[in-house]
């Protein structure tokens, strides 16, 4: 009879937990491994290892729960007090661990997920080339911070920036075709890449085809035989370029049709998160100070 | 059966006919791949010869010069420490040439908003060139103070692993402080000879107008050490200077190479390897005919980088490993007796 008891007490005590726990709203999520990662509540404690990632989550006001980020996540500025824990090839494992973070959002070329998960650390991973793929990113984040609401409107305003950035650009920039390096060696960015859509936005063509795809490592002198109407890229690789064997010849560099982007304007541009608009406008301002075209002149 | 005379002739017409050839390839090989019709298009218009002229031609006689130079410190470093697996890069002239590029990328990245572009873009320029090639010669520097001078060829080796080990650790301390020097570090280590312009060539064929008759003129010593350290000495040959001399001669001709195109791999192992194998000779041959090899090798790797994906590259530092790793292989397969 006690035990008859005991038996019923017990059943109704995991009911009412189970009960309980299913009042405390789940997260399940499918990362861009397609890992179904799932939380028993939103998560509180945050490690952002990209910087664009660190963006999308104080983009939708959750700045307050990241307890640590990579070193090169420095937007907002609050971030910058927070402990920095390495890259993606070299984050520090023992210090993540010990700020027991609920979730770890990391890209998916992030080298110690397996490690992390084996320490029982929730790590969740995306991969962003694409306009879509910052979209799913910021999608998936306002599930896991249970704002969905947030995700769509931080996506709007992107969008929105971006025409009225598009809205801006010179007529006479129109159609023009850009090289935009991303790395010296030489790297570009492609038609499908996300810097590439948002070329496209502003009205301007990329003078890569999109065969190629997002960030193709090219021959060097490929690029001076395509002869881009406009050259982009780091201030620092602009001013590189004229010192390059025959890229004098590059007729955007002779015309001064470049835009060097100094660095905190350059990893704006480069990172695929929730500032993307505002490195539409960014773009759009420096198309606004070229000089015309030479044809035109 | 073919005297050696003959199989050293066969050797220096082989590595011409093909040097030419490839050279022949590699100017028709641009940013569209390999197409001759191409070539001749654009020797026809302005744009297109400046493009062949000031582009494919330097790069591809600095892809030749770089492996020549690389070769030829190989087959005097294999010579030097007697040893078939010298490479180079031993004496501490590679990773003394890494921490160069890495302090000046970490300085410009460092430095930040205190350096101004114009200064950060001199740095950049002159610079990773420069402290390339001082880092070369300061590791090597270092190797011959740790061994003091080049008596003991033992010390000599053990000094440049220690050497490399401690100059690798300098800068993989420096990019743990600056890690945006990490991509240049990285660009630097697989090697590139997409940027080899006049000024490269001209620094390069001045390299080699130098090392190569002072390496011809240290053969004797080298052919004299094959008999030994003891009969060498006892020949009246002042070892100790003449070997520093070849040090010398071996880090000018790497820090050159590895200034101008980065850290290659392995041509300057391979290149005296199939010399030596194709015809044994006294030093003076190997010497040259190693610079000879290095040179085609890399050239061959150049215009395989240029045309396998074109318009994109494949690192010609992975093509040279390839290309010599397969070497390798074929040569243990092909030595296991039947």
């Amino acid at each position: 009879m006690v035990r008859a008891a005991r038996i019923l007490f017990l059943a109704v005590l995991s009911t009412l937990a189970l009960a309980g726990r299913a009042a405390h709203a789940k997260v399940t999520i499918r990362d861009d491994r397609g890992v179904t990662v799932s939380l028993d509540a939103p998560p509180r404690r945050i490690v952002t290892l990209l910087p664009s990632l660190t963006e999308s989550v104080c983009a939708m006001g959750a700045c307050d729960r990241l307890v640590g980020t990579d070193r090169f996540s420095n937007w907002p500025k609050s971030v910058e007090a927070l402990p920095k824990l390495g890259g993606l090839d070299d984050a520090q494992v023992e210090r993540i661990v010990a700020l027991k973070p609920d979730v770890v959002l990391a890209s998916v070329a992030a080298r110690l997920m397996d490690r992390l998960e084996s320490l029982g650390v929730r790590v969740m991973a995306f991969d962003a080339r694409s306009r879509a793929d910052v979209k799913r990113t910021l999608a998936a984040l306002g599930q896991l911070l249970e704002a969905p609401g947030q995700a769509d409107e931080v996506w709007a305003g992107v969008e929105r920036d971006i025409r009225a950035a598009a809205a801006r650009v010179p007529a006479a920039a129109r159609g023009q075709r850009v090289y935009f390096e991303v790395d010296p060696t030489p790297y570009a960015a492609g038609p499908d890449s996300f810097i590439g859509e948002t070329l496209r936005e502003l009205g301007l063509r990329n003078a890569l085809p999109a065969a190629l795809g997002p960030f193709p490592k090219l021959n060097p002198e490929f690029v001076v035989r395509t002869q881009p109407d406009i050259v982009m890229g780091a201030e620092a690789s602009v001013a590189d370029m004229a010192g390059r064997p025959g890229w004098t010849a590059l007729h955007a560099l002779r015309d001064h049709r470049t835009c060097g982007l100094p660095l905190p304007t350059y990893e704006l541009v480069v990172r695929p998160g929730p500032r993307m608009g505002e490195a539409a406008a960014a773009l759009a301002d420096c198309l606004a100070r070229l000089p015309p075209p030479a044809s035109t002149r | 059966m073919t005297s050696d005379a003959q199989r050293r002739l066969r050797l220096a017409v082989g590595l011409s006919i093909a040097t030419a050839l490839v050279a022949v390839a590699g100017m028709a090989a641009g940013g569209e791949g390999w197409s001759p019709a191409r070539l001749l298009r654009d020797l026809g218009t302005a744009d297109g010869r400046l493009l062949v002229f000031q582009i494919r031609a330097p790069r591809t006689l600095g892809a030749w010069l770089t492996g020549a130079l690389l070769g030829l410190s190989g087959a005097a470093a294999q010579g030097l420490f007697r040893n078939p697996l010298a490479d180079p890069y031993l004496l501490g002239s590679a990773s003394g040439a890494v921490l160069g590029v890495v302090l000046v990328l970490a300085a410009a990245a460092l430095g930040g908003h205190a350096i101004s572009v114009a200064t950060a873009h001199a740095l950049a320029r002159v610079g990773l060139v420069g402290a390339a090639f001082a880092g070369a010669l300061v590791g090597v520097l270092l190797t011959l103070s740790l061994a003091r001078g080049a008596q003991e060829t033992m010390h000599l080796l053990l000094a440049g692993v220690v050497v490399g080990v401690l100059l690798t650790a300098a800068s993989d301390l420096v990019t743990n402080a600056a890690p945006d020097a990490l991509r240049g570090k990285q660009a630097f280590l697989l090697g590139s000879t997409g940027f080899l312009g006049w000024n490269s060539c001209a620094a390069m064929a001045l390299g080699l107008a130098v090392t190569l008759p002072a390496a011809w003129r240290l053969a004797r010593v080298l052919d004299a050490l094959t008999l030994g350290t003891e009969t060498a000495a006892s020949l009246g040959l002042a070892l100790g200077r003449l070997r520093v001399a070849l040090v010398a001669v071996i880090a000018l001709a790497t820090g050159l190479a590895v200034s101008q195109a980065g850290l290659i791999a392995f041509v300057g192992l391979i290149a005296p390897h199939l010399v030596r194998r194709f015809a044994p000779a006294r030093h003076g041959f190997t010497l040259v005919a190693g610079a000879a090899a290095g040179g085609t090798l890399l050239l061959i790797a150049d215009v395989l980088a240029r045309t396998l994906i074109a318009p994109q590259e494949v690192p010609v530092g992975i093509l040279t490993a390839l290309l010599g790793g397969g070497y390798l292989i074929w040569l243990l397969r092909k030595r296991r007796p039947a």
